[in-house]
């Protein structure tokens, strides 16, 4: 079993929790390809300087044909994310102190933090600006989708509804930005989405309310465990793991 | 870009061509004088017939007005309004409808195609199809709705003022249709001088408020109407009476598409230097520690 985290601890094998369920994992990143496509073949309409990305979707007229049916997914797999993660994501206490020691947070700074549940506040913020600005820009994409939807509104709602619906989206790419930043700067967070656990240390570091919980509903797994979890040996038993 | 001088271009959608500016420009225009319109629809067969466009023939709802609107066969349209004046007198005023080849194009503004939409430098406005991705933002950039998409090829199609014509020094088939000289066609400054003369005459016969139709809010236009009622153009089925760019396209496509491209530049540079400034947020082994503890302390129990 490879680690993306070199660390050892006293007995050299690291602890796991489990963080997704493979069909959640499924779930949001069917949703991200569909955010990048659509970021790409709508910024290539937003500003001349982009339009040569619509050679990814080929051409103009396939990219302005294609771009609201990724749209069109994209919703539907959001709605799916929304359902599974909207509870998760409800704001507490512990977001205002987190909120207020943002300094901290952007400086790495984790003993001044307080203990948080499953989510912080920005990844709180990332759940719920996404849910409204998709929601915005598939109600405003609607009612620009000429070709299904032309003759319901005539010309000015449409432009209050590009305008929307640009604005939206840059407000939208912003935040996935930050989001996949974040995915960089904080090491050993891809793993809760590649492979659906993360490290104890990881969790300790940055979710010790949740940890806590999880250790005590579901305990904490060790490397030894979770390999043979995946390579169950059909005659002699497996070794117990140290402790 | 082309050999006709007519043809050089001073706009291009999408684009940040400089134009060719040696040779000098003369700005064309076509003037209707509503005041001598006899509602003949003369111009508009002539339309169909130079541009070779066929529309479905529709229903008649007992109007004039036939077909009812523009469409992507249709790119000029007698408009035929009942107006009863304040004297109590009928008035039957009658205007051409069709693209007025601003000189400050909406539908060029909003155009995200490079070259879909281009400019001459005679002024006239001109779609060009093959380049055209039938996004339809050109209809929300447009001040006079006049732009149609086509359910065939999903492009936008309008009046190309007979480019293909003028080009060659012919005027546009409707002008050269007109019975009544109603629609004339020449330098723009020749049919202002024109207009002059034909307000000073209606002014003689009583229309007071005779007056030219050039809206400065589009930086005025290459299609001009002489109207009796020059203070209510509204009157002439819904003209507008200060014609511009609409303030929400011209946020959208001036300076969000700008300010936004810079807000994402913003947002990749400063997340790279919050990397190389406070570097990656690593668990330690104390975190991966504390973990196990927990761990030994949930399996005990």
């Amino acid at each position: 079993m490879t680690r993306d985290v070199p660390h050892t601890t006293s007995d050299g094998g690291l602890t796991y929790v489990s963080r997704y369920t493979t069909v959640q994992r499924i779930n949001h990143w069917v949703t991200a390809a569909l955010f990048t496509m659509l970021t790409l073949s709508g910024l290539s309409l937003f500003h001349p300087s982009l339009f040569f990305l619509t050679g990814l979707f080929g051409g103009g007229p396939s990219t302005r044909a294609i771009h609201p049916w990724f749209g069109v997914v994209l919703f539907l797999s959001f709605l799916m994310l929304f359902f599974r993660f909207w509870s998760l994501n409800l704001p507490n206490r512990d977001d205002i102190e987190w909120s207020k020691r943002i300094g901290d947070v952007v400086s790495n700074r984790h003993d001044r933090l307080p203990e948080l549940g499953k989510y912080n506040a920005g990844q709180k913020i990332v759940f719920w600006g996404q849910s409204i600005l998709i929601t915005c820009m598939f109600l405003s994409g609607l009612v620009i989708w000429d070709q299904y939807f032309g003759t319901y509104t005539s010309i000015e709602p449409k432009r209050v509804a590009l305008l929307i619906h640009s604005l939206a989206a840059l407000c939208a790419i912003l935040i996935i930005f930050v989001h996949v930043y974040a995915g960089i700067w904080i090491k050993g967070t891809g793993r809760a989405m590649m492979r659906g656990n993360v490290t104890g240390g990881w969790a300790y570091r940055h979710h010790r309310k949740w940890l806590r919980k999880e250790a005590a509903a579901h305990g904490i797994a060790s490397e030894a465990e979770i390999y043979a979890a995946h390579h169950p040996a059909p005659a002699t038993k497996a070794e117990p793991p140290a402790k | 870009m082309a050999d006709y001088q007519s043809l050089d271009i001073r706009r291009r959608s999408a684009s940040t061509d400089s134009s060719p500016d040696v040779r000098g420009a003369i700005e064309v225009a076509k003037l209707i004088d509503v005041s001598k319109c006899i509602g003949c629809k003369a111009c508009q067969a002539a339309c169909m017939e130079w541009n070779d466009l066929r529309s479905p023939i529709g229903d008649n709802i007992g109007v004039y007005t036939n077909p009812q609107d523009l469409d992507p066969n249709t790119w000029t349209l007698m408009r035929f309004t009942e107006y009863e004046n304040p004297d109590g007198n009928l008035e039957w005023l009658i205007r051409k409808d069709g693209c007025m080849h601003c000189s400050d194009p909406g539908c060029l503004k909003a155009c995200p195609s490079p070259g879909a939409i281009v400019q001459y430098q005679n002024g006239i406005v001109d779609f060009i199809s093959e380049n055209c991705i039938g996004c339809t933002y050109c209809v929300k950039g447009c001040p006079f709705n006049i732009p149609r998409i086509s359910s065939v090829d999903r492009k936008a199609y309008k009046c190309t003022l007979c480019v293909d014509r003028v080009s060659v020094g012919q005027a546009p088939a409707c002008a050269k249709s007109c019975p009544t000289q109603a629609i004339v066609f020449g330098t723009k400054a020749d049919m202002i001088a024109h207009a002059d003369e034909r307000i000073i005459d209606l002014k003689t016969r009583g229309f007071t408020n005779a007056g030219l139709y050039d809206p400065p809010g589009v930086g005025g236009t290459h299609v001009m109407y002489v109207l009796h009622h020059a203070d209510s153009p509204q009157l002439y089925a819904n003209l507008p009476k200060d014609p511009k760019i609409s303030t929400l396209v011209a946020i959208w496509k001036g300076g969000l598409k700008v300010a936004g491209l810079g807000l994402m530049a913003a947002a990749a540079v400063g997340s790279f230097f919050h990397y190389v400034a406070k570097g990656p947020d690593e668990v330690d082994d104390h975190d991966e520690m504390a973990a196990e503890r927990m761990k030994e302390e949930s399996d005990r129990s």
